[in-house]
């Protein structure tokens, strides 16, 4: 019951932009934007074409596995930047310089070092969600109260021990934090990425229906498609912060 | 005197902890700020010593320097013979109860020191600490769901768990209720009988440390020396009204220069 009334107002309300949206398309019979209905066909269209799941399979595999480059790499070296601050304030301007650039002005340089194709998507969506994870991870190292720290070496924990079992877990709910935000920048870059690099996916499907005959009903499907399933990717990364060993993060 | 005889006298047990000539001075915008002067202190098995002081007086570094987190500028720390170098195990310093991990429930808190155990001998003694704390029935929750006093009850659990010889608490029922603080101590009070570990404990609580200790070792203010040791020859439980208790604390009180009137 309380769950379908936290879904009523948001189903309503899009409904009513649903409603406006068909309304508006059908009364000025515009022939640059499509309606509602002139989307869902297209997306059914996708689907016979068995297109729509490849799309979207390509974009969460590209999207999934710069992901998970990002933060294999991104957590451990936040880890030591923040554990370690001589490091972390040594290596944090470098960090800041690179923060600001846009993944896509890294698009010439990775098709020239990973040609055009998979590889070069897969490393500008790591790029861009990399720099997030390290600083957010640094940071949230840096915020572990330091009686947990002398509560583990009291413990006769080894300095390894010491990071996997204290400094690791206390920093956990906000390093998940920042993880939420960067696989959110990761499924942004993948629109990007997949209009220089490759020849499948939500973002090839864009870019590939405007040129290929000016399809703006496939155009408009594809970003829906991507909004939608980048809801679904928050909502997914928000429930991991409910688990019980980390609903203490979220009111401090 | 027969005081002598009484079980609560352990002065003349074998001497565990020894603090020689310790000086802590800390550079502050390079200047030298002394926090301890001269500060020579001997620790008997299993007894309960209080460190009584006013906020700010350097016994919290004392006691930081005993549990071997910070090295001291002038003097030495030794127990069993053996100078304390850093924090080891076999003494575990319990701060106020924002120490325990709260991504842990209060089991695994507890069996936080034990990782070298079997998973038999793990699991009986944190089935023993969780009833000598009295948390039986929490063992799966978590500190947020605890209390102030549940929360430093467990964290006094995890430290005993791992058997150490002493303990040290830091002002450990500072942040409680003042009804939960005097339940505290005589919890503590009981565990200390069960378990007869050495304490050292940090408080500026003259009724707490008259209440709980057997030798209270009054402070002054910074830098902070030893003014006096008094003796508190009380038998457990101890009725607070007695004469021998108000003399005990009043005589604390004027030793502090505080007259006890409000």
């Amino acid at each position: 019951m309380k769950r379908l009334q936290t879904l009523l107002w948001p189903l309503v309300t899009a409904a009513i932009v649903l409603t406006v949206w068909q309304l508006a398309v059908t009364a000025t019979d515009t022939q640059i934007f499509p309606s509602p209905v002139g989307v869902e066909k297209a997306v059914a269209q996708l689907f016979r074409k068995g297109l729509l799941l490849r799309y979207v399979g390509d974009s969460l595999f590209r999207v999934g596995t710069g992901y998970l480059v990002a933060i294999s790499l991104g957590i451990p070296l936040g880890i030591v930047l923040g554990y370690y601050p001589d490091a972390g304030d040594a290596v944090s301007p470098l960090i800041q310089i690179l923060r600001p650039i846009s993944p896509l002005a890294w698009i010439p340089l990775s098709v020239v070092w990973f040609g055009v194709g998979n590889l070069a998507a897969i490393f500008l969506i790591s790029l861009a969600s990399f720099f997030p994870v390290v600083v957010s991870t640094m940071n949230a190292v840096r915020n572990v109260p330091h009686i947990f720290l002398r509560a583990g070496c009291n413990f006769g924990l080894s300095p390894i021990a010491v990071l996997t079992r204290v400094v690791f877990p206390a920093a956990l709910p906000q390093i998940l934090i920042g993880l939420r935000i960067s696989l959110g920048i990761a499924w942004l870059v993948v629109v990007a990425a997949e209009m220089i690099a490759v020849d499948s996916g939500l973002g090839y499907l864009i870019i590939d229906s405007r040129n290929a005959g000016k399809r703006y009903d496939l155009v408009v499907a594809g970003m829906l498609l991507i909004g939608l399933i980048g809801l679904g990717l928050d909502t997914g990364m928000r429930r991991l912060n409910y688990l019980k060993s980390m609903r203490w993060g979220i009111s401090q | 005197m027969a005081e002598i005889a009484l079980p609560w006298k352990v002065t003349n047990t074998r001497t565990r902890l020894k603090i020689e000539h310790l000086s802590m001075s800390f550079r502050d915008n390079g200047r030298a700020v002394d926090v301890l002067d001269d500060v020579s202190l001997d620790v008997g098995e299993g007894e309960f010593v209080c460190i009584l002081g006013p906020s700010g007086c350097g016994k919290s570094t004392l006691l930081n320097i005993v549990g071997g987190f910070i090295p001291p500028t002038k003097g030495r720390v030794s127990i069993d013979g053996e100078t304390v170098r850093g924090p080891d195990p076999r003494r575990i310093f319990v701060f106020q109860e924002r120490g325990v991990f709260p991504w842990l429930d209060v089991e695994d808190n507890i069996g936080f020191g034990l990782s070298r155990l079997s998973r038999q001998e793990k699991s009986r003694r944190i089935d023993y600490y969780v009833r000598l704390v009295g948390l039986s029935g929490f063992e799966h929750a978590y500190p947020q769901e605890l209390s102030g006093g549940m929360k430093q009850r467990l964290e006094v659990a995890r430290a005993l768990a791992v058997n150490p010889d002493m303990l040290f608490l830091d002002e450990p029922f500072g942040a409680l209720d003042s009804i939960t603080r005097l339940v505290m101590r005589g919890e503590l009070l009981r565990i200390w009988e069960a378990e007869r570990k050495t304490i050292l404990f940090v408080t500026h609580d003259i009724e707490e440390s008259v209440q709980l200790a057997d030798r209270v070792v009054v402070m002054s203010t910074r830098p902070a020396e030893i003014r006096r040791i008094v003796e508190i020859d009380i038998p457990h439980p101890r009725d607070i009204s007695s004469r021998r208790y108000l003399q005990l604390r009043d005589s604390i009180f004027e030793e502090i220069g505080l007259a006890h009137k409000v």
